[in-house]
This record gives structure tokens, sequence and C-alpha cells, in this order.
């Protein structure tokens, strides 16, 4: 379950990139690729592990579902730490030095 | 078991080499990328943003079903002598297919990428006043 719904947030991400193209402030080229790795990743896990142990393809039950709610948020936490960190529309800049200008 | 290791060891050395040749492509100048179209620290980004991508959320997966652990030694697999080898074996099978999946994946992007950026060159080159960029 969990590859299907990585496999949708990556759809999602990279047609939202495609939208915004070629401009990629907030680094949704990034969101995009971290979906994709980790689909791929799992496709060829679940293509492997089907082929050598058999078995079904998909894991569809409530534990597998969550799993995948988790990944996609914490894809979505790892963007916005780059995001926070890289600071693209200068928020925490202008923060910064509105703080200065108040203490001085 | 930890077949995500394989691709982030990848992942480690790719990023390495993109930190080297980022610096390189500083040294020589922009130049020689506009002649080409794409920098290669660039290719080398997207390769490190998948790896990347896949390690951090396979590393997630396999915290969430307890093959991996916060403490030493990390992997449940090596608190058990007897799991050790069907853990290199896994590592080495399924780590190993999806680290050159990615790979394989990434090459084709990079191709793709190239045959779009010479076929927009022409065009830039009748037309210099539209620009290109």
């Amino acid at each position: 379950m969990w590859l299907i719904m990585t496999a949708l947030a990556a759809v999602i991400a990279t047609a939202i990139w495609y939208v915004k193209a070629p401009e990629d402030k907030y680094k949704l080229g990034l969101l995009s690729l971290l979906f994709w790795g980790a689909t791929i990743m799992w496709l060829v896990d679940h293509v492997i592990a089907y082929i050598t142990e058999g078995g079904e393809f998909f894991e569809i039950n409530l534990d597998a579902t969550l799993l995948g709610v988790a990944v996609i948020v914490f894809a979505l936490f790892v963007w916005e730490i780059v995001l926070v960190v890289s600071d693209p529309k200068g928020v925490l800049k202008k923060s910064a030095k509105k703080v200065e200008t108040t203490v001085s | 078991m930890a077949c995500f290791l394989v691709p982030m060891g990848e992942a480690i050395v790719a990023t390495a080499v993109q930190k080297v040749v980022e610096n390189r492509e500083k040294k020589v100048g922009e130049e020689r990328i506009k002649k080409t179209g794409l920098s290669w620290s660039r290719r080398l980004s997207w390769l490190n943003k998948l790896l990347w991508g896949g390690t951090i959320l396979l590393a997630l997966e396999h915290l969430w079903h307890g093959e991996v652990v916060p403490w030493p030694p990390f992997l449940t697999a090596m608190e058990n002598p007897a799991n050790v080898s069907p853990m290199l074996h896994e590592m080495a099978i399924f780590g190993g297919a999806m680290a050159i999946t990615i790979t394989v994946v990434w090459g084709i992007m990079i191709l793709v990428a190239e045959l779009k950026a010479k076929a927009a060159m022409p065009k830039v080159r009748e037309n210099p006043a539209s620009g290109g960029a």
C-alpha cells in the first residue's frame, strides 16, 4: 500500500512542479525526486520479492496504509526542513532583521 | 533487512563526487556549461536526490517494521549471527538491484534532458534575440 501511496505522491508532486516550472522557488523538484527515488526502490523491492518469494504483490491492510501516510508525512517534513533552511522567500532573514532593529 | 544501505553507500559516494565537480566547475567557469547545456553538478544532484529520498524513506519503512532500531547494532539482523549471511545476501540482491535501477533511471533522465537541450540549441542560435533562458 505504501508503494501505491508514495507513487501517487510522486505523480502529484511532479505535476505541481511542472505547472510551476521552470521556476522552482519552493524546491518542488526536490520533493518529487524524493518521492520518485523511494517509489523506484520499493517497486524493485516488490518485484524481486514477488518473483523470489511469491505471495501478494501489494500489501493492503491498515498497517501498510498507516506506513504510507507516515512515509508521505516524513518526506514532506524533510522537504520543509530543506525549504526553511534555504529560506527562498527570505522570511527568516526579514524576521531576524526586524528583531535586530527592535532590540537596537 | 538492510537493503537500503547499498543505495545509501552510492548516495554518499555520489554526494562527494558532486561536491568535487561543483568546485571544479566553479574554477572552470560557466562558459563550458553554457556550450554543453546542463552542468555535471546539476546532473549529479538529480541522482543524489533520488538516492537520498529513497534511502531516507526506506529507512523509515525498516524502522516501522522493526528491522532497524535506534540503538547498537542498529540492524536487528545483526543481533543473531545466523541472520548476518541472509542479510548480506538480501543487501546484494535487493539493494544492488535498487541502486542499479535508480542509476539507470537517472541515466535515462540525463539522456532525455540532453536531447531536449540539443534540440533547443539551434533555435536559440537562429534567433538569439529571443534569449534562450
